[in-house]
């Protein structure tokens, strides 16, 4: 039975790159493809965009290509990505550009578009918003981007030309990884099972190391080989879906049933119904079984029809948020810190009376990361960092929060030290849902 | 006996949604951490940080347990006052859980 081996070279926006050229030469594979893309990327890259119309991709696309184009013309192994972000245009001339450089002549270079919804947005203004269920048009801050996920559509027409590359904006994640099985097996668009299969396949290789040992170190309980020279995943999937995770067999990490556990249910809601724009995928029933080391089969796994919707990622511009830390060590920091937050309270009052939308006031070290103000607070630590966060209209007001945890050197508690501030302008995410034949992917292609 | 001693676990986020994950690391555990780990007591231990619903789903053959937690993340990824604002810590929290 026919099977393609597909590798996964990045697992978020500014992941490493070696454990990517390592799979591309040493891997056996037929495709690679790069995952860069979080929720609010494609707004920060429309941002870019604006001020410079051939930016918006990925910041580490050049970098990354100019590494894995020649080393995949090599290897004849097939690339797709969605660093294209806000501008996969503007992404595919780049890596034309680098591909001519290293002259990789014949390579097919495609871009795919159609998820930017954003010059037709106003006629999703009735349409309610998941978060807040109010009408889009009541969002409170100014829209800068309005991305729908795509499925596999758009990549599939570009690997039936021909593409050697193929660049996205937003897609979802497991759909540059599906795409190539659906193309070289012939999958039907329908096959509601192999589309399960092929999905659930993506999500294992999209978030990278998280699958081959990486966020899973536990000294002692979860102990990793090699982790500091992590390999990436390869999964090899054969013509009926069935398919299996590994690695390059000298790279670090490790693939067991614990590791592709902890990553299964990664950003899942019900494993029933994980909703994507090519099929509802159903892994309740997963099975994972090491039939040798680093080689997991995974079997369990069925898909049950798409649904008429695409969902869409609105970026609008929200509030500001200011923050800034402090340290305190020695006998008595815990003390100290704390009648710094007491002044930092006292402060905040008086030069911004009821300006702030919400205040935090943290002891890193003591209760920072569970909003449970208890949480541990009986031990004495040997040093502790003071934190304030404040969010705000506008960007004078939350510069006070780090401006007056700065001055807590001179005006604070004694030895305070370490201080740092910022104040961010915050975009934020909105969903809504879309029609999906609202959303046509075009396909361009560049030989080089 | 904390969780952290028979499960491990990983946390993902949505927006101001966050799902955790409870795997037992021994498949006999797993009716015991079906049993005591209610979604109810979920929502006791994150109190003060989940403030809509939680919702469990299971995974029998991996012996996992996938907790949905709904206004969990501060507002959001993006607008959390937190240091975590993708709430990731809070696999290592639903571990403290004495049981």
């Amino acid at each position: 039975m026919k099977s393609i081996r597909i590798g996964s070279g990045a697992g978020y926006a500014g992941d490493r790159l070696e454990p990517s050229l390592e799979l591309i030469e040493k891997g056996n594979l037929d495709y690679i493809s790069y995952e860069c893309l979080a929720e609010r990327t494609i707004a920060i890259g429309q941002q870019a965009k604006l001020k410079d119309p051939s930016k918006g991709y990925n910041g580490l696309l050049e970098y990354r290509m100019e590494k894995a184009l020649p080393l995949c013309w090599e290897h004849k192994v097939k690339l797709i990505t969605n660093m294209g972000s806000a501008n996969p245009q503007a992404a595919a001339a780049k890596c034309v550009e680098i591909a001519k450089k290293h002259g990789l002549t014949g390579m097919k270079i495609a871009c795919v578009t159609g998820d930017d919804l954003l010059p037709v947005i106003d006629k999703y203004m009735d349409t309610q918003v998941w978060e807040t269920g109010e009408p889009l048009s009541k969002l409170p801050g100014e829209i800068v981007s309005a991305n729908a996920y795509m499925g596999v559509e758009g990549i599939l027409k570009a690997l039936e030309q021909g593409a050697d590359v193929v660049i996205t904006g937003r897609v979802a994640d497991p759909a540059i990884f599906m795409a190539p099985a659906i193309h070289e097996f012939g999958w039907s668009l329908d096959d509601w099972d192999k589309l399960g299969k092929g999905t659930i396949m993506g999500h294992l290789l999209e978030c990278g190391g998280q699958v081959t040992g990486g966020y899973f170190a536990e000294p002692g309980k979860k102990d990793v080989p090699g982790v500091g020279h992590l390999g990436f995943p390869i999964i090899e999937i054969a013509e009926d879906g069935s398919f299996f995770v590994t690695k390059v067999p000298e790279a670090g990490g490790m693939v067991t049933k614990e590791t592709c556990s902890e990553q299964i249910c990664y950003e899942i809601h019900d494993p029933e119904n994980y909703l994507t724009p090519d099929v509802v995928a159903d892994c309740k029933q997963i099975t994972f079984t090491e039939v040798e080391k680093d080689k997991v089969v995974v079997t369990g796994v069925t898909g049950k029809p798409k649904t008429e919707t695409f969902k869409c990622s609105i970026g609008y511009r929200d509030c500001f948020i200011g923050d800034g830390e402090i340290s305190y060590g020695g006998p008595g920091c815990l003390e100290r810190a704390k009648l710094a937050l007491e002044i930092m309270k006292e402060r905040l009052e008086l030069v911004a009376p009821g300006q702030f939308d919400e205040l935090k006031f943290d002891l890193i070290g003591c209760n920072s990361l569970y909003w449970n103000p208890d949480y541990k607070y009986n031990e004495e630590p040997s040093e502790v960092r003071v934190r304030v966060a404040g969010r705000a209209k506008t960007k004078a007001i939350a510069d006070l929060v780090p401006n007056e945890v700065e001055a807590l050197y001179t005006n604070g508690p004694a030895g305070g030290c370490g201080a740092v501030k910022r104040t961010r302008d915050i975009v934020s995410v909105a969903s809504i849902l879309v029609s999906r034949y609202d959303v046509k992917p075009e396909v361009e292609i560049f030989e080089v | 006996m904390k969780l952290w001693e028979i499960a491990h676990s990983r946390t993902g986020d949505k927006g101001n949604i966050s799902n955790v994950s409870l795997i037992a690391y021994d498949p006999k555990d797993y009716q015991l951490i079906c049993e005591k780990v209610t979604p109810e007591r979920v929502k006791e231990h994150f109190k003060g940080m989940v403030h809509g619903n939680v919702v469990r789903y299971e995974l029998p053959n991996i012996h996992a347990l996938n907790f949905v937690m709904y206004a969990a993340l501060g507002g959001g990824v993006t607008r959390s006052l937190s240091v975590d604002m993708h709430g990731k810590g809070l696999s290592s929290y639903l571990l403290d859980m004495d049981i």
